[in-house]
């Protein structure tokens, strides 16, 4: 037998050994173009990539890889800025999302006019109990008015559990600009679904008050 | 098969078996078999029709009908649909003959149906508790039981909306009285009677010790449920004579949640993002499962480019949970961490995928009901198509190189564990463990779900049936996973990914379905029973880490203990989804 013992052994270190070489090498290449690999978006760029050779690890918290769009962590509510400087909520209290959210993790208290007893579309209260929220996203994907939408901050960590991990309205109130900041895509394709919902419902306004 | 055909077979089976009957209610299929034929029924369909692979025992509770149903699922292993045949029992008295006598394969089914349901199955060599603990009051999954600090039948809650009083639920729960005893119970002075009963059941000697051989005592040694090769908390209980293990029985239950229960008090949708965390390795497929079972339901199918989605997103969890499982069964070899952080570097890059395309790494959520939860976002195909067609044929084999002809693994692996094909089927193992035995059964291609008939791959098979070719196989099936995702990076249409409008509260008439998918694990099977109402009926996960177990008493039997911590390390099992 051409074989002896050890062979596989040895070429299974080779791998390792090429892996370990090839770190060095990397590091060589990077410093001739006077680039930095470490600590830098394009060195974990590409130490990310597909055609990565080498060293694969990253140095958190030194260096966060960027999270995609569509990342999703712990829900909040987006509320508008108004001419007159108010914080308007998106949120109308319809409840979808209290009634789609698996763990019911959410609780919303509905506003009721003092002087007729009628619901009024705004939240008085929102809470969501983020011990217990799963991260699932579905109260994002079917709130009707896009108001409430997943967050990218995923170091919430407080010291105390008890006091701080419910959060109410107040906590969880962000500017749409926020959003837009954060989801950029969505945030554009929603804004000009609304425009061309807008503009329909316009145009049906103006075919009536022609008929009449 | 043809609806002819199964039709005509319908009728050969009524003309063998008399006493059987067609099972009329609406929505509902199979056969419904007096209590006292089943055994023969079921012996004389493996033996004269076939049907030798006994997949599921699920136990149902028909509160309002006043009786228990058992739903066996049975296959043959050439392929083809599922028979599915029932047993009904009045509610008082819920007695079936067992049929692990004949099937050892539904051993830990039937003991988990006496678990949750309450169904006693007579002549069960074993029948004891197995998810919850043996001083467990009641059985959770009866209709009428309510767990502690109940709240509602089924969710949405009512105080969510629109009074939505905020209580913490630990406030509800404190600390030391979470749980509920009955009446006169004290744990303190509680004996353990089922601890006893382990023991004793790991004594029941098979094999004579030689009269030569030097003259020792057997020793029981608990693996676990804390040990570190048990992949989480899983306790192995063996017999040991000098290093040899004589017998050996797994006990688990120590993560259990009653899965299925929470599923009974969820909506339809909400189950989704639940199957995720049964086993977290594949969440993809998880969904997959579910909403496979639930569309049945509704009568629905997703768009095309949907069904090319969902077999991208299962092709890369497969190769996901194959290169996890390859890496910790090296762990267990003690190759302490090296080998495995080389496989999670490329399951990182697929994470990376999962991330940008669900939002989550590993708790996906991305199947929904008809459709996907939303559609690729930009230069995520073009990620997948790079990293699939350049990087990852030549990873998995720099992985070959690394592992495959290294001595230390062939010594420790060949001819270790030994499951041979009878015994596989038997025994109802699934999946990577069922194939490297010698059994070409992958569901992908004996019982075509989603759009898998379309696409060119081969069923991988080794014959040995020992743990380095159920090594070799999980290799073999990255290469056909690469091989099919790179037919859909070239086929996939563009269009639409939700038939009809995304809803929130779907509508599910009434009726049953089973969903089974080639999960990485195995077969993995949902059977959900509507009543028309938003809440599911019946939810039943048929977990392969669950039933994959059953065997491994016969694969331990009789090798070294340190072989054992590897045996169980080959199955690949998940304790999310062994205890669900």
């Amino acid at each position: 037998m051409a074989d002896f013992y050890g062979k596989g052994l040895l070429k299974g270190l080779g791998i390792t050994f090429k892996h370990f070489v090839n770190t060095y090498l990397e590091d060589i290449r990077w410093l001739s173009r006077g680039q930095r690999r470490y600590y830098t978006e394009e060195g974990l760029e590409s130490r990310r990539s597909t055609d990565a050779k080498g060293i694969f690890t990253v140095q958190y918290p030194d260096e966060k890889l960027p999270v995609p769009e569509e990342f999703r962590f712990i829900p909040f509510l987006i509320y508008e800025v108004n001419e007159e400087g108010e914080q308007q909520d998106r949120c109308t209290s319809c409840g979808i999302c209290a009634k789609v959210c698996p763990p019911q993790c959410i609780w919303i208290e509905r506003t009721n006019d003092p002087d007729t007893g009628r619901p009024v579309p705004e939240p008085k209260e929102f809470y969501i109990d983020v011990d217990i929220c799963m991260n699932c996203g579905l109260c994002a994907e079917y709130c009707p008015f896009d108001a409430i939408k997943m967050d990218h901050d995923y170091e919430i960590s407080v010291y105390n559990r008890l006091e701080k991990n419910i959060y109410d309205k107040e906590r969880l109130s962000r500017p749409v600009e926020y959003y837009a900041s954060i989801r950029p895509t969505n945030y554009n394709r929603e804004e000009a679904a609304r425009a061309e919902a807008e503009a329909k419902k316009a145009a049906r306004k103006a075919a009536r008050k022609k008929q009449d | 098969m043809s609806e002819e055909v199964l039709v005509e077979q319908k009728s050969e089976l009524e003309e063998r078996f008399p006493d059987i009957s067609r099972d009329e209610r609406k929505g509902y299929a199979g056969f419904i078999v007096p209590p006292e034929k089943i055994v023969e029924f079921a012996t004389g369909l493996r033996d004269e029709f076939g049907y030798d692979f006994l997949s599921s025992v699920t136990g149902v509770d028909y509160l309002p009908e006043d009786q228990m149903e058992v739903v066996y699922h049975a296959y043959k292993t050439t392929g083809g649909p599922e028979l599915v045949y029932k047993v009904q029992v009045p509610r008082d008295n819920p007695v079936v003959p067992s049929l692990t006598p004949f099937f050892p394969g539904a051993d830990l089914q039937e003991r988990e149906a006496w678990d949750l349901v309450g169904i006693r199955f007579e002549g069960h060599p074993n029948l004891k508790r197995v998810l919850t603990w043996e001083g467990f009051e009641g059985h959770p999954l009866q209709k009428d039981w309510q767990e502690p600090f109940y709240e509602e039948d089924g969710k949405p809650f009512k105080s969510r909306w629109p009074g939505g009083d905020v209580i913490r639920s630990e406030d509800n729960n404190p600390f030391n009285k979470n749980v509920d005893y009955p009446e006169g119970f004290d744990p303190a002075l509680w004996e353990p009677v089922g601890e006893s009963a382990v023991y004793a059941g790991v004594g029941r000697l098979d094999h004579a010790v030689s009269e030569t051989a030097l003259s020792t005592d057997q020793i029981v040694v608990n693996l676990g449920p804390q040990h570190p090769s048990t992949h989480g908390v899983f306790r192995m209980v063996v017999r040991l004579e000098g290093e040899t293990v004589v017998d050996l029985e797994p006990v688990m239950g120590y993560l259990h949640r009653n899965h299925e229960k929470i599923g009974e008090r969820n909506t339809f949708l909400m189950n989704i993002p639940f199957t995720d965390r049964l086993d977290y390795f594949n969440s993809m497929s998880n969904n997959f499962g579910y909403v496979l079972a639930v569309e049945k339901l509704m009568g629905t199918k997703p768009p095309e480019r949907a069904e090319y989605l969902r077999v991208m997103m299962a092709e890369l969890t497969r190769i996901v949970n194959h290169l996890a499982a390859i890496g910790f069964l090296l762990n267990d070899l003690g190759a302490f961490f090296t080998p495995l952080l080389y496989a999670f570097e490329e399951r990182e890059l697929i994470l990376d995928i999962f991330e940008a395309v669900s939002g989550s790494r590993m708790m996906c959520n991305y199947y929904r009901f008809a459709g996907m939860a939303r559609d690729l976002p930009e230069g995520v195909f073009e990620q997948v198509k790079s990293f699939v067609l350049d990087r990852l044929p030549r990873k998995i084999d720099d992985l070959d190189t690394f592992l495959t002809n290294n001595e230390i693994i062939r010594a420790r692996t060949i001819g270790i564990g030994v499951l041979t094909a009878e015994q596989a089927i038997t025994h109802s193992a699934v999946g990577p463990v069922l194939r490297a035995s010698g059994v070409p059964y992958d569901i992908r291609r004996a019982d075509p779900y989603g759009i898998y008939d379309r696409f060119e791959f081969d069923v991988a098979v080794r014959y040995h049936g020992d743990i380095y070719d159920r090594y070799l196989i999980r290799l073999d099936e990255i290469r056909q996973s690469i091989r099919i995702l790179e037919q859909v990076i070239r086929d996939m249409p563009e269009g639409p990914i939700q038939e009809g409008k995304p809803q929130y509260q779907v509508r599910v008439p009434p009726g049953e379905a089973y969903g089974r998918v080639e999960g990485p694990k195995g077969e993995l099977g949902f059977y959900v029973v509507s009543n028309g109402k938003p809440n599911p009926w019946r939810y039943h996960v048929r977990a392969p880490s669950f039933i994959n177990l059953t065997p491994l008493g016969v694969m331990g039997k009789n090798y070294m203990i340190a072989d054992v911590v590897t045996i169980l390390g080959s199955i690949d099992i998940v304790l999310g989804e062994t205890d669900r």
